[in-house]
Protein backbone atom coordinates (compact mmCIF):
# COMPACT_ATOMS: atom_id res chain seq x y z
CA UNK A 1 0.00 0.00 0.00
CA UNK A 2 1.25 3.75 -0.92
CA UNK A 3 0.73 6.22 1.41
CA UNK A 4 0.76 10.23 0.87
CA UNK A 5 0.67 12.90 3.10
CA UNK A 6 -1.46 15.65 2.54
CA UNK A 7 -0.47 18.92 4.17
CA UNK A 8 -3.08 21.07 5.88
CA UNK A 9 -1.41 23.36 8.36
CA UNK A 10 -4.53 24.69 9.65
CA UNK A 11 -4.87 26.31 13.35
CA UNK A 12 -7.00 24.06 15.45
CA UNK A 13 -8.64 27.18 17.23
CA UNK A 14 -8.84 29.10 13.46
CA UNK A 15 -12.73 29.47 13.83
CA UNK A 16 -12.36 31.28 17.41
CA UNK A 17 -9.40 33.53 15.96
CA UNK A 18 -11.09 34.51 12.92
CA UNK A 19 -14.47 35.15 15.30
CA UNK A 20 -11.94 37.61 17.35
CA UNK A 21 -10.32 39.39 14.69
CA UNK A 22 -14.09 40.64 14.02
CA UNK A 23 -14.57 41.69 17.54
CA UNK A 24 -11.61 43.41 17.67
CA UNK A 25 -12.32 45.35 14.48
CA UNK A 26 -16.26 46.05 16.56
CA UNK A 27 -14.61 47.22 19.55
CA UNK A 28 -11.78 49.49 18.18
CA UNK A 29 -14.78 50.63 15.18
CA UNK A 30 -17.10 51.43 18.53
CA UNK A 31 -14.58 53.00 20.57
CA UNK A 32 -14.39 51.06 23.59
CA UNK A 33 -11.36 49.69 25.41
CA UNK A 34 -11.99 45.78 25.66
CA UNK A 35 -10.68 43.79 28.75
CA UNK A 36 -9.97 40.38 29.51
CA UNK A 37 -9.38 39.04 33.50
CA UNK A 38 -8.11 35.82 34.17
CA UNK A 39 -7.12 34.12 37.01
CA UNK A 40 -8.01 31.05 39.63
CA UNK A 41 -11.03 30.34 40.95
CA UNK A 42 -11.36 32.17 44.41
CA UNK A 43 -8.70 35.05 43.37
CA UNK A 44 -11.08 38.19 44.06
CA UNK A 45 -11.87 39.37 40.50
CA UNK A 46 -15.31 40.22 41.34
CA UNK A 47 -14.68 41.92 44.03
CA UNK A 48 -12.08 43.84 42.10
CA UNK A 49 -14.15 44.42 38.82
CA UNK A 50 -16.86 45.44 41.28
CA UNK A 51 -14.24 48.44 42.60
CA UNK A 52 -12.78 49.13 39.08
CA UNK A 53 -16.49 49.66 37.87
CA UNK A 54 -17.18 52.45 41.02
CA UNK A 55 -14.13 54.09 40.46
CA UNK A 56 -14.21 54.50 36.64
CA UNK A 57 -18.07 55.64 36.85
CA UNK A 58 -16.95 58.09 39.69
CA UNK A 59 -14.55 59.78 37.08
CA UNK A 60 -17.23 59.65 34.40
CA UNK A 61 -17.00 57.05 32.46
CA UNK A 62 -19.21 54.56 30.87
CA UNK A 63 -18.69 51.16 31.91
CA UNK A 64 -20.09 47.47 31.23
CA UNK A 65 -19.10 43.94 32.19
CA UNK A 66 -19.87 40.41 30.82
CA UNK A 67 -19.04 37.63 33.40
CA UNK A 68 -18.51 34.61 32.85
CA UNK A 69 -19.13 31.50 35.08
CA UNK A 70 -19.92 27.77 34.67
CA UNK A 71 -23.45 28.04 36.32
CA UNK A 72 -25.15 30.91 38.45
CA UNK A 73 -25.55 34.75 38.11
CA UNK A 74 -24.60 35.65 41.51
CA UNK A 75 -21.63 37.49 40.16
CA UNK A 76 -24.02 39.44 38.11
CA UNK A 77 -25.42 40.18 41.04
CA UNK A 78 -22.89 41.16 42.76
CA UNK A 79 -21.38 43.44 39.92
CA UNK A 80 -25.02 45.00 38.95
CA UNK A 81 -25.30 46.86 42.56
CA UNK A 82 -22.32 49.11 40.76
CA UNK A 83 -25.22 50.30 38.98
CA UNK A 84 -23.27 49.33 35.57
CA UNK A 85 -24.85 46.97 33.08
CA UNK A 86 -23.46 44.24 33.82
CA UNK A 87 -24.32 40.40 31.71
CA UNK A 88 -24.07 36.84 32.95
CA UNK A 89 -22.73 34.13 30.65
CA UNK A 90 -23.30 30.93 31.98
CA UNK A 91 -20.76 28.49 30.42
CA UNK A 92 -22.92 25.25 31.61
CA UNK A 93 -19.24 23.17 31.70
CA UNK A 94 -17.35 24.87 30.02
CA UNK A 95 -13.92 26.02 31.39
CA UNK A 96 -13.72 29.38 29.59
CA UNK A 97 -14.98 31.87 27.33
CA UNK A 98 -14.87 31.59 23.53
CA UNK A 99 -15.26 34.74 21.10
CA UNK A 100 -18.49 33.06 19.65
CA UNK A 101 -19.94 33.39 22.92
CA UNK A 102 -19.09 36.78 23.49
CA UNK A 103 -19.94 37.88 20.12
CA UNK A 104 -23.67 35.87 20.93
CA UNK A 105 -23.98 38.58 24.03
CA UNK A 106 -22.89 41.73 22.47
CA UNK A 107 -25.77 40.75 20.46
CA UNK A 108 -28.53 39.88 22.58
CA UNK A 109 -27.28 42.46 25.06
CA UNK A 110 -30.38 44.79 24.99
CA UNK A 111 -30.04 48.45 26.11
CA UNK A 112 -26.32 47.95 25.69
CA UNK A 113 -24.72 49.64 23.02
CA UNK A 114 -20.77 49.04 22.48
CA UNK A 115 -20.22 52.99 20.82
CA UNK A 116 -22.13 54.00 24.21
CA UNK A 117 -18.93 52.50 25.92
CA UNK A 118 -15.52 53.68 27.47
CA UNK A 119 -14.88 50.10 29.19
CA UNK A 120 -16.08 46.45 28.55
CA UNK A 121 -14.56 44.11 31.04
CA UNK A 122 -14.90 40.51 30.40
CA UNK A 123 -14.49 38.45 33.64
CA UNK A 124 -13.39 34.91 32.56
CA UNK A 125 -13.63 32.04 33.68
CA UNK A 126 -11.91 30.92 36.94
CA UNK A 127 -9.40 28.66 35.38
CA UNK A 128 -5.49 29.78 34.91
CA UNK A 129 -5.56 27.05 31.96
CA UNK A 130 -7.70 27.01 28.97
CA UNK A 131 -8.56 30.39 28.32
CA UNK A 132 -5.64 31.44 27.63
CA UNK A 133 -5.49 30.20 24.36
CA UNK A 134 -8.89 31.83 23.71
CA UNK A 135 -8.71 35.17 22.22
CA UNK A 136 -11.69 37.13 22.59
CA UNK A 137 -10.45 40.30 20.83
CA UNK A 138 -9.79 41.96 24.32
CA UNK A 139 -6.91 44.81 24.15
CA UNK A 140 -5.77 44.37 27.54
CA UNK A 141 -5.35 40.47 29.20
CA UNK A 142 -4.94 41.18 32.98
CA UNK A 143 -3.80 38.06 35.03
CA UNK A 144 -4.80 38.05 38.48
CA UNK A 145 -3.45 36.36 41.59
CA UNK A 146 -4.11 37.61 45.26
CA UNK A 147 -1.29 37.11 48.10
CA UNK A 148 -2.98 34.09 49.42
CA UNK A 149 -2.14 31.55 46.25
CA UNK A 150 1.53 31.33 46.87
CA UNK A 151 4.12 33.06 45.03
CA UNK A 152 5.02 30.46 42.80
CA UNK A 153 1.75 30.50 40.67
CA UNK A 154 3.02 32.45 37.53
CA UNK A 155 5.84 29.49 37.45
CA UNK A 156 2.93 27.08 37.54
CA UNK A 157 1.07 28.24 34.69
CA UNK A 158 3.17 29.95 32.51
CA UNK A 159 0.89 30.02 29.74
CA UNK A 160 -1.50 32.39 30.79
CA UNK A 161 0.95 34.46 32.82
CA UNK A 162 2.79 34.89 29.78
CA UNK A 163 0.19 36.17 27.81
CA UNK A 164 -1.17 38.94 29.93
CA UNK A 165 -0.36 42.19 29.48
CA UNK A 166 -0.66 43.56 33.01
CA UNK A 167 -0.77 41.50 36.42
CA UNK A 168 -2.98 42.39 39.13
CA UNK A 169 -2.14 40.83 43.19
CA UNK A 170 -5.22 41.21 44.80
CA UNK A 171 -6.01 41.22 48.58
CA UNK A 172 -3.15 42.58 49.95
CA UNK A 173 -4.61 43.58 52.77
CA UNK A 174 -3.96 40.27 53.64
CA UNK A 175 -0.29 40.27 52.90
CA UNK A 176 1.08 40.35 56.23
CA UNK A 177 -1.09 37.25 57.51
CA UNK A 178 -0.53 35.31 55.45
CA UNK A 179 3.27 36.00 55.15
CA UNK A 180 3.30 37.17 51.65
CA UNK A 181 6.87 36.91 50.05
CA UNK A 182 5.99 40.26 47.59
CA UNK A 183 10.09 39.93 45.85
CA UNK A 184 9.51 36.46 45.14
CA UNK A 185 6.24 37.18 43.53
CA UNK A 186 7.04 39.99 41.66
CA UNK A 187 10.70 38.16 40.48
CA UNK A 188 8.29 35.34 39.55
CA UNK A 189 6.37 36.91 37.73
CA UNK A 190 8.98 38.93 35.99
CA UNK A 191 10.38 35.49 35.10
CA UNK A 192 7.71 34.51 32.88
CA UNK A 193 6.66 38.36 31.24
CA UNK A 194 9.78 40.16 31.62
CA UNK A 195 8.66 44.03 32.16
CA UNK A 196 4.83 43.39 32.65
CA UNK A 197 3.31 46.20 34.78
CA UNK A 198 2.34 44.77 37.95
CA UNK A 199 -0.21 46.39 40.52
CA UNK A 200 -1.04 45.71 44.01
CA UNK A 201 -4.20 46.26 45.05
CA UNK A 202 -7.17 45.73 47.59
CA UNK A 203 -10.63 45.79 46.47
CA UNK A 204 -11.52 46.14 49.87
CA UNK A 205 -9.17 49.13 51.78
CA UNK A 206 -8.83 50.58 47.87
CA UNK A 207 -5.16 50.20 47.82
CA UNK A 208 -3.62 50.06 44.49
CA UNK A 209 -6.57 51.43 42.79
CA UNK A 210 -6.24 54.79 42.11
CA UNK A 211 -3.06 53.75 39.89
CA UNK A 212 -4.89 50.91 38.63
CA UNK A 213 -7.93 53.23 37.13
CA UNK A 214 -5.50 55.77 36.38
CA UNK A 215 -3.01 53.66 34.10
CA UNK A 216 -6.59 51.99 32.59
CA UNK A 217 -7.72 56.09 31.23
CA UNK A 218 -3.93 56.50 30.14
CA UNK A 219 -4.12 53.27 28.13
CA UNK A 220 -7.55 53.96 26.57
CA UNK A 221 -6.30 57.46 25.32
CA UNK B 1 -9.61 20.55 30.08
CA UNK B 2 -11.20 21.03 26.75
CA UNK B 3 -8.80 18.37 24.32
CA UNK B 4 -11.91 17.07 23.41
CA UNK B 5 -13.41 19.68 22.24
CA UNK B 6 -9.83 20.68 20.39
CA UNK B 7 -9.40 17.19 19.27
CA UNK B 8 -13.23 17.09 17.68
CA UNK B 9 -12.34 20.57 15.68
CA UNK B 10 -9.32 18.52 13.87
CA UNK B 11 -11.60 15.93 13.10
CA UNK B 12 -14.39 18.38 11.64
CA UNK B 13 -11.02 19.77 9.62
CA UNK B 14 -9.48 16.76 8.33
CA UNK B 15 -13.03 15.19 7.44
CA UNK B 16 -14.06 18.46 5.28
CA UNK B 17 -10.04 18.06 3.75
CA UNK B 18 -10.70 15.02 3.18
CA UNK B 19 -13.44 15.66 0.40
CA UNK B 20 -11.00 16.29 -2.02
CA UNK B 21 -9.37 12.62 -1.25
CA UNK B 22 -12.22 10.45 -1.77
CA UNK B 23 -12.67 6.55 -0.64
CA UNK B 24 -9.74 7.27 1.10
CA UNK B 25 -8.26 5.98 4.21
CA UNK B 26 -6.80 8.46 6.88
CA UNK B 27 -4.00 6.54 8.58
CA UNK B 28 -2.80 9.47 10.37
CA UNK B 29 -2.99 12.92 11.59
CA UNK B 30 0.17 15.11 12.61
CA UNK B 31 -0.39 18.00 15.03
CA UNK B 32 2.01 20.97 16.11
CA UNK B 33 1.49 21.99 19.78
CA UNK B 34 3.77 24.59 21.30
CA UNK B 35 4.54 24.46 24.75
CA UNK B 36 2.64 27.73 25.92
CA UNK B 37 -0.59 26.35 24.01
CA UNK B 38 -2.23 24.99 27.46
CA UNK B 39 -2.79 21.29 26.11
CA UNK B 40 -1.89 18.00 27.35
CA UNK B 41 -0.59 15.09 25.07
CA UNK B 42 -2.02 12.42 26.83
CA UNK B 43 -5.70 14.01 26.88
CA UNK B 44 -5.47 14.75 23.44
CA UNK B 45 -4.22 11.14 22.34
CA UNK B 46 -7.32 9.88 25.19
CA UNK B 47 -9.96 12.31 23.11
CA UNK B 48 -8.59 11.10 19.47
CA UNK B 49 -10.07 7.89 20.02
CA UNK B 50 -13.57 8.94 21.07
CA UNK B 51 -13.72 12.08 19.11
CA UNK B 52 -12.96 9.75 15.73
CA UNK B 53 -15.45 7.01 16.19
CA UNK B 54 -17.83 6.32 13.59
CA UNK B 55 -16.09 9.19 11.42
CA UNK B 56 -13.42 8.51 8.56
CA UNK B 57 -10.66 9.12 10.74
CA UNK B 58 -11.51 5.68 13.13
CA UNK B 59 -8.51 3.98 13.63
CA UNK B 60 -6.09 6.36 12.61
CA UNK B 61 -3.11 7.58 14.65
CA UNK B 62 -2.86 10.99 16.43
CA UNK B 63 0.53 12.32 16.46
CA UNK B 64 1.79 15.78 18.62
CA UNK B 65 4.80 17.14 17.88
CA UNK B 66 5.50 19.69 20.61
CA UNK B 67 7.43 22.81 19.80
CA UNK B 68 9.82 24.49 22.16
CA UNK B 69 9.24 28.04 22.86
CA UNK B 70 11.66 30.04 20.61
CA UNK B 71 12.34 33.53 22.18
CA UNK B 72 14.50 36.27 20.30
CA UNK B 73 16.58 37.40 22.05
CA UNK B 74 17.66 41.36 21.09
CA UNK B 75 21.68 41.13 22.02
CA UNK B 76 22.21 37.77 20.88
CA UNK B 77 20.20 39.27 17.34
CA UNK B 78 19.23 35.34 17.13
CA UNK B 79 16.39 33.37 17.72
CA UNK B 80 17.16 31.15 20.65
CA UNK B 81 15.48 27.89 21.79
CA UNK B 82 14.16 27.66 25.35
CA UNK B 83 15.18 24.54 27.49
CA UNK B 84 11.19 24.98 29.78
CA UNK B 85 8.94 27.33 30.12
CA UNK B 86 9.72 28.41 33.56
CA UNK B 87 12.42 31.36 32.58
CA UNK B 88 11.55 33.84 29.58
CA UNK B 89 15.07 34.78 29.71
CA UNK B 90 17.76 34.28 26.99
CA UNK B 91 19.51 30.93 28.33
CA UNK B 92 23.34 32.42 26.67
CA UNK B 93 23.45 35.76 27.40
CA UNK B 94 20.57 35.95 30.77
CA UNK B 95 18.68 39.03 28.65
CA UNK B 96 14.41 38.69 29.39
CA UNK B 97 12.53 38.72 26.36
CA UNK B 98 9.02 39.02 25.29
CA UNK B 99 9.95 38.51 21.47
CA UNK B 100 7.94 34.75 21.32
CA UNK B 101 8.91 33.12 17.60
CA UNK B 102 7.43 29.59 18.69
CA UNK B 103 5.79 28.00 21.43
CA UNK B 104 1.85 29.10 21.38
CA UNK B 105 0.88 26.63 18.36
CA UNK B 106 -2.21 24.59 18.09
CA UNK B 107 -2.24 22.97 14.42
CA UNK B 108 -3.13 20.40 12.27
CA UNK B 109 0.16 20.24 10.32
CA UNK B 110 -0.82 17.01 8.28
CA UNK B 111 -2.50 14.04 7.40
CA UNK B 112 -1.81 10.62 6.14
CA UNK B 113 -3.95 8.70 3.97
CA UNK B 114 -3.78 5.62 1.64
CA UNK B 115 -3.34 5.95 -1.65
CA UNK B 116 -6.35 5.26 -3.55
CA UNK B 117 -5.34 5.91 -7.37
CA UNK B 118 -2.07 3.83 -7.22
CA UNK B 119 -4.08 0.97 -5.23
CA UNK B 120 -6.50 0.55 -8.28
Amino acid sequence: MTTRIVELRRGILKKNDELAAGLRNRYSGAGVMVLNLVSSPGTGKTSFLERTLRELAARGSRVAALVGDLETDNDARRLAASGAPVRQINTHGICHLDAEMIGKNLDEWNGVALDRLDYLFIENVGNLVCPSSYDLGEKTRVALLSVTEGEDKPLKYPAMFNSADVAVITKIDLAEACDFDRATTIRNINEIRPGIRIFETSAKTGAGMKEWVEYLRERRA
Amino acid sequence: MHELSLVTSVVESVTQALEDYPGSRVLEVRLKVGALAAVVEDALEFCYGIATEGTPLEGSRLTVDLLPVVIHCEKCAADIELPGVQSFRCPRCGTPSNDLRQGRELEIDSFEIDDVEVKR
